[in-house]
C-alpha cells in the first residue's frame, strides 16, 4: 500500500484530532507506519484546527499533508480551504448539516453524510466526527471495522468506558448512511 | 516490542525518566508544554522531582545546583526559553557538570512565532552562553530516535562531564509515532570523586566552581576540557547516509527537514537523478569524516534548513570548500514540502 495521506479539519472541540487519533491508533493496531500531527496556536481556539494523518507500509518522510488522498471537513471554512489541494482520484468526505458544498471538481469522489444531524437523532451528541469516520472505512476500505473497534476501546479512557457503546453505534450509523 | 503511539514532546519526557532522570526544571513554552506536562504526571510517581520555576533562568539554575549533587538533571524549553537559559548552560559547562537541555525549536528571532524552525543551530552548536565551551548536540529525526537520542545523551554527558542538548523542532515535538521503549539500564556513572552530595566528615569538600581568578589557572582549566572535546571530536560523531554511494547532487538536512528532503531524494531517484541525503545525527561533533565519506561522487551538496542557512557553514568547513555547497531553506516556521525540494534540486543539480 503506498502512502495514504489524510487530513481532519474542523472547529476546535469538534473532535477532529481525536478522529484523526483513533485513525493513527488503527495504524498502528494494524502493524503500519503512521504519523498524526495536529495544528497547533491561536487558530485552535473558535477558528479550525486541523491534523494531518499517514498511514503506510513504508516509513514515513514528511508528517506535514498537503496534498490528501482523503479529506474529513466538518465545517464550512475548512471544507473551502482544503477542497482544492485534493489529489485527483481523492476522497471527501463532510458533514452536510454544517457545509453546503458547491465544488464543481469531477475528479474526486465526495460524500456528504449529515453527521451532526444524524448524531444528534440518535442521541449521540458530540459523534459526528466519528460517524463520519464510519463512513471513511465504509468507502475506502482503509481500516476494518473491527480493527476501529478494538482502537476505540483502546483510546476512550477507562473513567469513560461507557461511551464506548456509543461509539460503536455512530461508526455503524456513518456505514449505513 | 510493543509500539505506542506518543507525540515527541511526551516521548522524550518518558525516555527521560527512564533513563534515571530524577529532577526536572521546567518553565512552559510553546511548541515543548507537553512534556513538562508529562513530567508533572509522571515524575513524582517515578520517585523524582518535577519543579515548575519562576523562570526559565530559575529553573537552568536548579539543574545546575541538582547536577552538582551527582544526580540526573534535564530541563525544556524552546527557542526564546533557551536564550535565558544560555547563561546557566556556561556555568555548567564551566563547572564540568553533566546535563540534558532540550529544546524544541520554533521561529525567531525574539518572541518569534510558535510553528517549527531550525533557526537556533548556530546557538546550539557555536555560542550557546558566554566562554570556551561546547555542548554535545542531538538531532533526532524521529519520535523514535528522540527516545533513544535522551538516553544516549544522559550516559554521554555523564562520561564527558559535560551539557548534552537535545535540539529538536515544533513539528517533532508535536507529532505521534509508533515509538517503543527499549529495555533502558539507566547506566550509573560513579560520581563519587566530584558530586557535592555531602562528606558526612568524611573526605574532603568536593567543590562545583566555575570561577577562576587567575588567569593561567582557568586557561589551564579550559584547555582540559577542550582535550576532552578533542576525543569526543574523535569519537562520538554519528550520521545517517542515504543513497549516497553513487549521487551526483548529495542533500544535507537535519532533524524534521531530513525527514520531508529524504521524501524528495525519493522522487529524484525515481525520475533518474542520482541525488542521495547525509543527515548529521550528532550536530556537535559535526560528523566530518562521514559527510566526506558521503559527498565523495556528489559533484555539488545542497543543505536543506529551516532557517536562513546556518549549518551550511559547518558543511563548507568539513569539505574544505572543495566542492559548491547550495543552500535552500524556508524560515519563520514555515515547513518545506517535497516538491519544492525536488525542484530545486532540478535547479541546481542542472538535471533539466
Amino acid at each position: 500500500m503506498a502512502a495514504t495521506e489524510i487530513i481532519l479539519a474542523g472547529f476546535g472541540g469538534q473532535g477532529v484530532l481525536f478522529a484523526g487519533k483513533i485513525l493513527a491508533y488503527c495504524g498502528l493496531l494494524d502493524n503500519k507506519e503512521l504519523s498524526w500531527l495536529p495544528s497547533y496556536g491561536p487558530e485552535m481556539r473558535g477558528g479550525t484546527a486541523n491534523c494531518s494523518v499517514c498511514i503506510s507500509d513504508e516509513p514515513i518522510g514528511s508528517p506535514l499533508v498537503t496534498t490528501p488522498d482523503i479529506l474529513i471537513a466538518m465545517n464550512q471554512p475548512s471544507f473551502d480551504k482544503f477542497i482544492n489541494d485534493v489529489k485527483p482520484g481523492g476522497k471527501v468526505f463532510y458533514d452536510s448539516t454544517l457545509i453546503e458544498s458547491d465544488c464543481s471538481r469531477t475528479d474526486i469522489e465526495i460524500f456528504a453524510i449529515p453527521s451532526t444531524k444524524l448524531a444528534d437523532e440518535n442521541e449521540l451528541k458530540g459523534g459526528s466526527n466519528i460517524v463520519l469516520l464510519g463512513k471513511v472505512i465504509k468507502e475506502t476500505g482503509i481500516f476494518t471495522l473491527d480493527t476501529m473497534k478494538k482502537c476505540i476501546e483502546k483510546v476512550v479512557p477507562p473513567t469513560k468506558a461507557q461511551l464506548i457503546a456509543n461509539n460503536f453505534k455512530a461508526i455503524e450509523i456513518g456505514m449505513n448512511n | 516490542m510493543e509500539r505506542n503511539l506518543m507525540k515527541g514532546n511526551e516521548a522524550l519526557a518518558e525516555a527521560a525518566i527512564r533513563a534515571g532522570c530524577k529532577c526536572f526544571f521546567g518553565y512552559p513554552i510553546t511548541p515543548q508544554t507537553e512534556l513538562a506536562a508529562y513530567m508533572a504526571k509522571r515524575m513524582n510517581k517515578a520517585g523524582g522531582v518535577f519543579l515548575q520555576a519562576e523562570s526559565e533562568i530559575a529553573a537552568i539554575n536548579m539543574v545546575l545546583g541538582a547536577a552538582s549533587t551527582g544526580v540526573r538533571a534535564m530541563t525544556s524549553s524552546s527557542s526564546p526559553g533557551i536564550s535565558l537559559k544560555s547563561e546557566g548552560i556556561s556555568y555548567i559547562a564551566g563547572s564540568d557538570l553533566p546535563a540534558v537541555i532540550i529544546n524544541v525549536q520554533r521561529g525567531g528571532p525574539g518572541l518569534g512565532g510558535i510553528q517549527p524552525s531550525q533557526a537556533d543551530y548556530w546557538q546550539a552548536t557555536k555560542a550557546l552562553g558566554h566562554g570556551d565551551f561546547h555542548l554535545l548536540v542531538y538531532a533526532p529525526a524521529s519520535v523514535q530516535e528522540m527516545v533513544d537520542m535522551v538516553v544516549k545523551a544522559f550516559d554521554k554527558a555523564d562520561e564527558y562531564r559535560m551539557p548534552a542538548m537535545i535540539l529538536a523542532d515544533g513539528l517533532l515535538g508535536q507529532m505521534m509515532e509508533p515509538v517503543s521503549f527499549p529495555e533502558i539500564s539507566a547506566n550509573p556513572t560513579d560520581k563519587s570523586s566530584w558530586a557535592a552530595d555531602g562528606h558526612k566528615g568524611k573526605r574532603e569538600h568536593h567543590i562545583v566552581n566555575s570561577l577562576y581568578l587567575k588567569p593561567d589557572e582557568l586557561e589551564k582549566s579550559v584547555a582540559d576540557r577542550f582535550a576532552r572535546y578533542d576525543a569526543i571530536k574523535a569519537s562520538e560523531t554519528d550520521a545517517e547516509l542515504y543513497l549516497t554511494e553513487d549521487c551526483d547532487i548529495l542533500l544535507c538536512a537535519f532533524g524534521a527537514t531530513a525527514r520531508v528532503v529524504k521524501s524528495a531524494v525519493n522522487e529524484a531517484r525515481a525520475q533518474g537523478i542520482k541525488a542521495g541525503l547525509f543527515r548529521p545525527k550528532t550536530l556537535w561533533p559535526f560528523p566530518e569524516k562521514e559527510l566526506n565519506e558521503a559527498a565523495k561522487s556528489a559533484k555539488k551538496l545542497l543543505s536543506v534548513e529551516m532557517s536562513m542557512g546556518q549549518m551550511i557553514d559547518d558543511i563548507k568547513l568539513a569539505i574544505n570548500c572543495s566542492k559548491p555547497v547550495e543552500f535552500y531553506g524556508r524560515t519563520g516556521g514555515v515547513i518545506p514540502n517535497p516538491a519544492e525540494i525536488l525542484a530545486e534540486i532540478k535547479k541546481v543539480g542542472g538535471a533539466e
